[in-house]
């Protein structure tokens, strides 16, 4: 089975783990820009992070075969300093510009504050003034509904068009908002937060794959690289057909990364 | 799937789900100082579980929603600590 990981912080991640992605049927990943666990001190930091997402991690990829795209921004949780947003944001355009850069994120907001809020809204201009993709970041835990609920207001406030936005890490109080408010929703598969194969699976038993996007995250905390395809074999257990796991694992997240006439829809195989 | 093919498969899983929330309610009881039983997680957490004796559908999204910030505004600053995985009010920050 071939399959996307288009939530992936592979920066976080070893060569052992791209191994086992590629060995699962991993064919490419796209990584937003993130939080690395403490705050970067300047804007030079933000530079020479996005120079490894675009320079360094396709490099590491294409060793197994794993094609790598990126998204760029400064991330929701340094977004409360409004001076290093305006100071990330001066350098970004050129960044965009890459060759393997889809677009803006993953933006969002971290503990719903009227600075992340704004610097959220500055991310969201850029990337409507430039015809950008938008990935976006829900808050953790007791701070996502809120936050969903803000950014969905947020954004429609904006004029953003609902099928460019893809907004992540929804859970069941939340992917019910994101979709009926027309956007694209993405659940983040985690041992703990979030969302487990068995709860994602039960998701979209309940809601359908329309307009779903799954991930495995692979960030730099307790996060499975294999998430996915366990979300996959999680469905098969179930019964459900191999179309339907195709459509979730392949063919969803290619519809909304085609909207980027930079990305490359892999072969099916 | 039929709901005895549900059983069969996830029964175990559940049951061993079920005896870690009690053996955590058991630990906190023997803690030296007894006063976890106080944190506002916790009985936020004893709250929620009410949702387990329901018989409507939708007990996920049910306590998620009672564990989640009700308010609806952007707060002005900060907090001290990042999501807790429980909203329990002033204990979040003052300007909540």
């Amino acid at each position: 089975m071939r399959y996307l990981d288009p939530h992936a912080h592979m920066v976080s991640r070893t060569t052992d783990d791209y191994r086992a992605m590629a060995l699962a049927g991993c064919v490419a990943v796209t990584e937003p820009a993130f939080w690395a666990g403490w705050d970067r001190s300047s804007a030079s930091g933000f530079a020479d992070y996005f120079r490894q997402l675009t320079e360094f991690e396709p490099t590491r990829a294409a060793r197994f075969g794993i094609d790598h795209s990126c998204w760029l921004c400064l991330n929701p949780k340094e977004g409360h300093d409004r001076g290093l947003a305006r100071e990330v944001l001066a350098i970004l355009p050129e960044f965009l510009d890459r060759p393997t850069v889809l677009g803006v994120g993953e933006i969002g907001l971290n503990k719903n504050t009227r600075n992340e809020l704004a610097t959220f809204e500055d991310h969201v201009a850029l990337a409507l003034d430039r015809g950008e993709l938008i990935l976006i970041h829900t808050p953790h835990l007791e701070d996502k509904l809120k936050g969903t609920r803000l950014i969905i207001d947020a954004l429609r406030h904006a004029g953003a068009d609902p099928d460019r936005v893809w907004i992540d890490h929804a859970e069941e109080h939340t992917l019910g908002l994101i979709r009926d408010a027309g956007f694209w929703a993405g659940l983040t598969l985690y041992p703990t937060t979030k969302a487990s194969p068995a709860r994602a699976a039960d998701m979209i038993e309940t809601f359908g794959a329309d307009r779903l996007i799954v991930s495995s995250a692979c960030d730099w905390g307790d996060a499975a690289p294999t998430g996915v395809p366990t979300l996959a074999l999680e469905l098969r257990q179930r019964g459900h057909a191999e179309s339907l796991i195709r459509r979730i694992v392949f063919e969803n997240p290619c519809d909304f990364l085609e909207q980027c006439p930079k990305f490359r829809r892999p072969a099916r195989g | 799937m039929t709901g005895a093919e549900i059983v069969d498969r996830d029964f175990l899983d559940a049951r061993a789900r079920l005896l870690d929330l009690a053996a955590f309610l058991d630990r906190l009881d023997r803690a030296a100082d007894g006063a976890g039983r106080d944190d506002p997680r916790v009985r936020a957490l004893l709250d929620a579980m009410r949702q387990l004796g329901s018989t409507e559908p939708g007990r996920v999204a049910r306590i998620q929603v009672a564990l989640s910030d009700p308010t609806t505004e952007p707060i002005d600053r900060l907090p001290d600590r990042g999501a807790a995985g429980a909203w329990t009010g002033a204990a979040h920050g003052a300007d909540r």
